[in-house]
């Protein structure tokens, strides 16, 4: 069994538009449950479970927890549903499938960190998702599982929706709490985190959807036992979007510790006719490319450390042997260039001259001063920007040029040959 | 419901801006916010016309300029293109008539591109207005763009 389906049990199997078929299956019970604890106790439990963080960068949820719950005064719980990384699509179906969950995934966080307000920032794009949440919420609340006295206890806590309106920037920190106080969504330079100085400089807890859907899951099972499933480098399950020349593209729930060809092969079927798979993109436009020989890894390739490229938010885009390189390095780099928010100058200049450099070698135009050009661009952009759309987008290009060095190569002996293939 | 009905069924506070933008936007036939509209809500949550603008220029789903009737978006990202085998870009400029980044004469549609919809599993993909449409092929592509067109030619207003 590769697949473990738990925070993906209910779907298709209730009317996610119905609270009485979510509460049908154990639905709020985990709020419930956790109402009957003290706070510090649920946190315990998530400390227990080592939970990370779903959205991409991969760190302990529990730290972030623990200095948001430490702050006193007015805070707030702000679920990030900005998903906008090409190839990822788990926060859709979270929200679509199972709306529910993510409110009770939101309030356990929100009864163990003392706040009493929420909001859910999805992406304009997302209107069925933004219509099912809002359901939910409603029916929540005349339910008594939002609002005032929550299941007749002490605890408070309600939620509203903002919307984004494109940008993919804004799926960051402070970039997301800007937009949400109504501003262009350009990050902030850190230290104050938002945990300590978010939205409209209150206290701000922000966890990705995937994040949040894992609370009632540890409440269920315990912080101990929750740690047993995975690896021993991140426990858990993971939802992976597989999309790309995939027989059976979809969303898949597997533990940490599967390997990416159990997902591709196992779960996907392969590639349709049988094609031989080039390359393999991990976490989305701003992962990692690696060839076929690597697959074997872990989902979760922190063990490799393949140039800070963590799985990311868990996509995995597959494709064959008639895809060209650098063709789909110019589509990630032209995705960056447009969405830059221009506030540092390497990642505002450079992604555009990025694409440029891309173009030479496409057209076999390109000589090794180029390369070096490349390479070096691609470094700086990530040495020097202020945040995770800066330091993650030169990853496709230092990947491949790690993995797939014989590609650039014979582009620059082209050129040398004078066109001669 | 009126423009000025719908912002001000907003809080008059400057975090509702995109709220409002993207609902005043949607309310409208042709998908933009003219300058009046900026004027007004801009003195409705109290800051700077520049501030309206900076908004409006930094979030795509946002445009100043009218746009069609039905915006079409091809989503451009890296899932869709391999899926994509027949060019759903070139199919709809055929038809249409118009490249990538006008509107047609009549004003009905409009062809532009999207990042990632997250409808990459069943690739390739589009938006209209805020219908999405999936598992694109050359037939169904035409379909729906003959549907659209018929209703837009049926309706009496
Ligand atoms: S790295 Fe790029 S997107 Fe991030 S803050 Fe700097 S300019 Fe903006
Ligand atoms: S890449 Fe087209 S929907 Fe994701």
């Amino acid at each position: 069994m590769v697949e473990r389906r738990e925070l993906t049990k209910r779907f298709d199997q209730i009317n996610p538009e119905q609270i009485q078929d979510f509460l049908a299956l154990d639905g709020f019970s985990m709020l419930e449950k956790a109402l009957k604890m003290t706070p510090s106790e649920v946190r315990d439990e998530i400390r227990a479970s080592r939970l990370t963080g779903r959205g991409g960068a991969g760190f302990l949820t529990s730290i972030k927890m623990d200095s948001f719950a430490a702050e006193t005064g007015k805070k707030y719980i702000v679920c990030n549903a900005d998903e906008g990384e090409p190839g990822n699509f788990k926060d859709r179906y979270l929200m679509e499938k199972d709306p529910f969950q993510v409110i009770e995934g939101m309030c356990i966080s929100a009864y163990a960190t003392g706040a009493q307000e929420g909001f859910i920032y999805i992406r304009g794009e997302y209107q069925t998702s933004i219509k099912r949440i809002q359901n939910a919420i409603d029916e929540s609340r005349k339910h008594h599982y939002l609002g005032t006295h929550i299941l007749q206890s002490a605890f408070s806590f309600d939620i509203t929706i903002r919307q984004g309106a494109g940008a993919y920037v804004c799926g960051e920190e402070f970039a997301l709490i800007e937009s949400l106080e109504g501003k262009p969504g350009r990050t902030r330079v850190k230290p104050p985190y938002p945990a300590q100085e978010g939205y409209f400089s209150y206290p701000t807890l922000i966890n990705n959807v995937e994040t949040f859907c894992n609370l009632p899951f540890i409440v269920r099972i315990g912080g101990d036992a929750y740690r047993q499933i995975g690896s021993d480098f991140a426990s858990g399950t993971k939802l992976i979007s597989l999309s790309g020349n995939v027989k059976h593209k979809g969303l898949y729930e597997v533990p940490y510790g599967t390997t990416i060809r159990d997902v591709i092969f196992k779960l996907g079927g392969g590639t349709p006719n049988h094609r031989a798979i080039k390359m393999v993109q991990l976490g989305g436009a701003c992962g990692a490319i690696i060839p076929d020989e690597l697959l074997d890894m872990d989902i979760d390739n922190e063990r490799f450390q393949i140039f800070d490229s963590k799985m990311g938010a868990g996509a995995i885009i597959v494709m064959d042997d008639s895809h060209d390189l650098f063709d789909i390095i110019h589509r990630n780099m032209e995705f960056f260039a447009h969405e830059s928010c221009g506030k540092c100058t390497p990642c505002r200049e450079g992604h555009i001259q990025l694409v440029k450099l891309i173009e030479k070698f496409i057209i076999n135009e390109a000589s090794q001063k180029d390369y070096d050009t490349l390479r070096s661009l691609a470094q700086v952009i990530h040495d020097t920007t202020l945040c995770g759309l800066g330091q993650t987008s030169p990853t496709c290009i230092l990947s491949t040029m790690e993995f797939f060095p014989e590609e650039y190569n014979r582009r620059i002996a082209y050129r040398k040959r004078g066109g001669q293939a | 419901m009126s423009i000025q009905q719908i912002i001000q069924s907003y809080p008059a506070k400057s975090e509702y801006l995109l709220e409002m933008l993207i609902a005043v936007d949607q309310q409208k036939k042709h998908h933009y916010i003219s300058a009046e509209e900026i004027n007004e809500i801009a003195s409705y949550v109290k800051v700077k016309e520049s501030h309206v603008c900076s908004v409006m220029s930094f979030y795509t789903l946002l445009s100043t300029q009218p746009r069609g009737e039905y915006v079409i978006q091809v989503c451009k990202d890296v899932p869709c293109y391999i899926n994509d085998d027949f060019n759903v870009v070139l199919t709809i400029e055929e038809e249409l008539g118009i490249v990538l980044g006008q509107t047609t004469n009549c004003g009905r549609f409009s062809l532009e591109q999207t990042a990632c919809i997250g409808c990459c599993d069943e690739a390739p993909a589009m938006r209209i207005n805020h219908e999405i449409y999936t598992n694109l092929t050359k037939e169904k592509v035409l379909d729906i763009i003959h549907t659209l067109r018929g209703d837009a030619n049926g309706r009496t207003t």
